[in-house]
């Protein structure tokens, strides 16, 4: 079943907020050979119970439900869903692209940034840091074409999505 | 309100009123007051050890024989870095445990102090859940929910990590209610529909089979006897995994033996031309499955289980079913009455013609071996002591462990098991060193029965020390070992896969056993042959302390049959005759 086309799912995990849950979803990855493209975790709740943990990760249908079933045994997790099979979801990451430069390739990149709505979150006499959000593939352009005007550095977010339409998971 | 406690004894208080009456340990620094505070009380008994991966072994004896939860102390550092393997093979086999564990105390967490390690962290994934209590009020609520978390569900090793302040600052303790976790919540009952589904096809099934395992032992001695009834209710034949022997009598006429690696020709056909598999709790190890494209390849296939995770981890079923097994067959059961396909046995579809493939593969008497002569001159056989101590030990129903290797396999093919949780080995991790340690836990769970560990002469050394244990609390444990100067699975294997190099695999410089067993205080035997196997034997079981026998035998005996690895169900090697003397890489790299 591992020669089956490997498809990218986006999964949401609520776990308790507890020292060393990270280190279970992780450690689980790593030892049983899945993948992780991206990874983000916060603490989502009122009272700092419940931590969302979204990992996007690929691998052929069969490994996918495994990993649900592998997460969903660990005593620390709550919920584990698929928002890929769930159905419409929105997912964005962020990102702080860092750009130095002078004269017209300086011009440009504000240019390109307004293109893409990123907005500069500091600057100095020869450098930009843009905030941009959105789609992983419109962070992955905006990034590609800031290579062009002296990118000097990128950090990102890793993926947050969430389902649309008024039901929570 | 509850009194105040010191962590020490709210962890000993806690323990008495979960029903501990055992717990299996080794003291050390940072476990010192919990020592202390067992030293002030007289209900629950602490077994010294003298290492702390026997401390786990033996809990899991205790565990696997009297199906209650096993529990470990040991300090923390080279204590819990040792109780490691122990923790594993608790996991890999499903066997109910709370681990405890001495930390430095918090304030030191993470400064490297003497005898730290992160034990949260190293446990993490080989047990089943792991705590750190840090505050010593949470240490009562803890203990209860692992206490329910090890036994329940597919149950597993919890280790509960116990700084040394912890230990000794005082606070409240009651008793909890009954334990339901926000979270965690293992469902027993099975859907209905399914089940009904799983009945349908069972009934029109012509070569149904169920394939059962340690999950139906786990599930308790009720779930033992419903799979017999389930088994003359459809005529189906059964066979069983490693973990599983004893859930079917072995001489009952339905029931095929072991199957996978070294079972039986008859059970690994049956499960290659099945067109309907039951799996009862067990999990489609690689052991049981052989190569998996070749796997049983015209069945529609149910799987019942506890654990969501064991489906379709490699095998991919027809009809999945969770929940604990013995339930389940229970709802199938009453499903299939109340059909009307019950009662007298009758079914729908014809099982004759199945019978008869069965009976034509059972003709092979694939566990068959040819013992030459019974005089001192005569090689003894292994097969042949193994199925001597069984014949003559069977009408005390005995509780067997065994260590890992070819004595192992040839303890499942030729000892007959025929009741549930009196077979201890090591399945999934295969951990040499395993087998004495739980039979001492054994036989501080049933003093009384009979408790014999078949081992080899190579891993009967890998926890040899207990010999001090179970000479200590007067345990009248059995050690019957097969000696034939060779860590024989590995030396089969170089023969069969690595052209005959036996590299690093003879066992050399053996201590004289009976010596040995005689500087412990046992008593120690040898049995140098065909013809004084009866008679060593006969000593053994008339000596009431613990024994240990060296039973020589036959050097270069191969287990047989087999599977190679990478090989499928129908590519047995049944005997010597079928043996290939190397195999190519891709065979050479599997397990």
């Amino acid at each position: 079943m591992k020669h089956l086309p490997s498809e990218r799912h986006t999964l949401s995990i609520l776990v308790d907020n507890e020292a060393g849950v990270l280190a279970r979803i992780v450690g689980l990855f790593s030892a049983r050979g899945y993948n992780i493209e991206s990874l983000t975790v916060a603490d989502v709740s009122d009272d700092h119970a419940v931590s969302r943990i979204t990992v996007v990760t690929n691998g052929p249908p069969p490994v996918i439900d495994q990993i649900m079933a592998q997460l969903d045994r660990l005593v620390p997790v709550h919920r584990v869903v698929d928002l890929t099979d769930w159905g419409p979801h929105v997912e964005r990451e962020m990102a702080l692209v860092k750009v130095a430069g002078s004269g017209e390739k300086r011009v440009e990149a504000l240019r390109l940034a307004d293109i893409f709505r990123a907005r500069p979150v500091d600057t100095s006499i020869n450098s930009f840091v843009f905030e941009v959000s959105g789609s992983s593939e419109k962070v992955n352009q905006f990034i590609a074409l800031m290579r062009e005007v002296g990118l000097v550095e990128v950090a990102r977010t890793g993926v947050v999505a969430i389902a649309r339409g008024a039901e929570a998971v | 309100m509850g009194t105040e406690l010191t962590g020490a004894e709210i962890v000993v208080q806690a323990l008495t009123e979960l029903g501990v009456e055992v717990v299996f340990g080794y003291p050390g620094g940072a476990v010192l007051p919990i020592y202390d505070a067992l030293f002030q009380q007289t209900r629950i008994r602490h077994i010294l050890v003298r290492h702390e991966q026997a401390a786990v072994h033996a809990a899991e004896g205790y565990a696997r024989s009297s199906g209650k939860v096993g529990v470990v102390l040991v300090t923390s550092g080279p204590g819990a870095t040792n109780a490691v393997t122990g923790i594993t093979d608790a996991l890999m086999d499903s066997v109910p445990l709370v681990v405890l564990t001495g930390q430095v105390p918090t304030h030191l967490i993470g400064t490297d102090a003497f005898q730290e390690c992160d034990t949260v962290g190293i446990t993490r994934h080989c047990s089943k859940h792991n705590y750190l209590v840090k505050e010593t009020a949470r240490l009562g609520p803890v203990l209860h929910e692992a206490f329910y978390i090890a036994r329940s569900g597919r149950p597993g090793p919890v280790v509960i990590d116990i700084p040394k302040d912890v230990q000794i600052f005082k606070a409240r303790y009651t008793k909890p209610g009954t334990i339901s976790h926000k979270t965690y919540k293992p469902q027993v009952k099975g859907d209905l529909t399914s089940i009904e589904a799983a009945v349908d096809m069972l009934a029109a099934a012509e070569r149904p089979i169920l394939y059962t395992g340690g999950g139906i032992i786990n599930s308790g001695p009720v779930a033992s006897q419903l799979l017999r009834d389930l088994a003359k209710v459809t005529g189906a034949p059964v066979t069983s995994t490693l973990m599983g022997l004893g859930t079917m009598a072995d001489d009952h006429p339905q029931f095929l033996g072991m199957l996978g690696m070294h079972g039986s020709y008859e059970a690994n056909m049956a499960m290659n031309r099945c067109d309907l598999m039951v799996c009862l709790g067990a999990r489609f190890d690689d052991r049981v499955t052989g190569r998996l494209d070749a796997f049983s390849p015209n069945s529609r296939k149910i799987h019942v289980d506890i654990d969501r995770s064991s489906f379709n981890k490699t095998v991919r079923v027809d009809l999945t079913i969770l929940g604990d097994v013995g339930s389940v067959m229970e709802d199938m059961l009453k499903v299939w009455r109340a059909k009307g396909h019950g009662n007298s046995g009758h079914r729908q579809a014809d099982l004759k013609p199945w019978w008869a493939d069965i009976a034509s593969w059972r003709s092979r008497n694939s566990f068959g071996f040819e013992q030459k002569g019974t005089d001192q001159t005569g090689a003894l056989l292994p097969q042949k002591a193994i199925q001597r101590l069984y014949e003559m030990t069977k009408a005390r129903k005995p509780i067997i462990s065994t260590e890992v290797g070819q004595h192992q396999m040839w303890a499942a093919q030729h000892f007959g098991f025929h009741e549930p949780n009196k077979w201890l080995t090591s399945g999934g991790l295969g951990t040499m060193g395993y087998g004495l340690p739980a039979a001492i836990g054994a036989q501080l769970a049933f003093p009384g029965a009979l408790v014999i560990d078949i081992a080899g002469e190579a891993s009967i050394q890998m926890n040899i020390q207990e010999l001090a244990t179970a000479m200590q609390y007067r345990l009248p444990v059995k050690v019957f070992i097969i000696n034939n100067e060779y860590m024989g699975m590995v030396r089969q294997w170089q023969e069969m896969n690595h052209g005959g190099r036996y590299s690093e695999s003879y066992s050399d410089t053996l201590p004289d056993f009976v010596k040995l067993a005689e500087a412990y205080g046992w008593k120690g035997i040898v049995i140098e042959g065909a013809g004084d196997l009866d008679s060593g034997i006969q000593a053994m079981l008339d000596h009431p302390g613990p024994v240990m026998v060296d039973c020589r035998v036959s050097k270069l005996a191969n287990c047989f049959p087999m599977i190679p690895s990478g090989a499928s169900h129908t590519d047995m090697i049944l005997s010597a005759a079928d043996e290939r003397g190397e195999t190519d890489d891709d065979a050479k790299a599997l397990v």
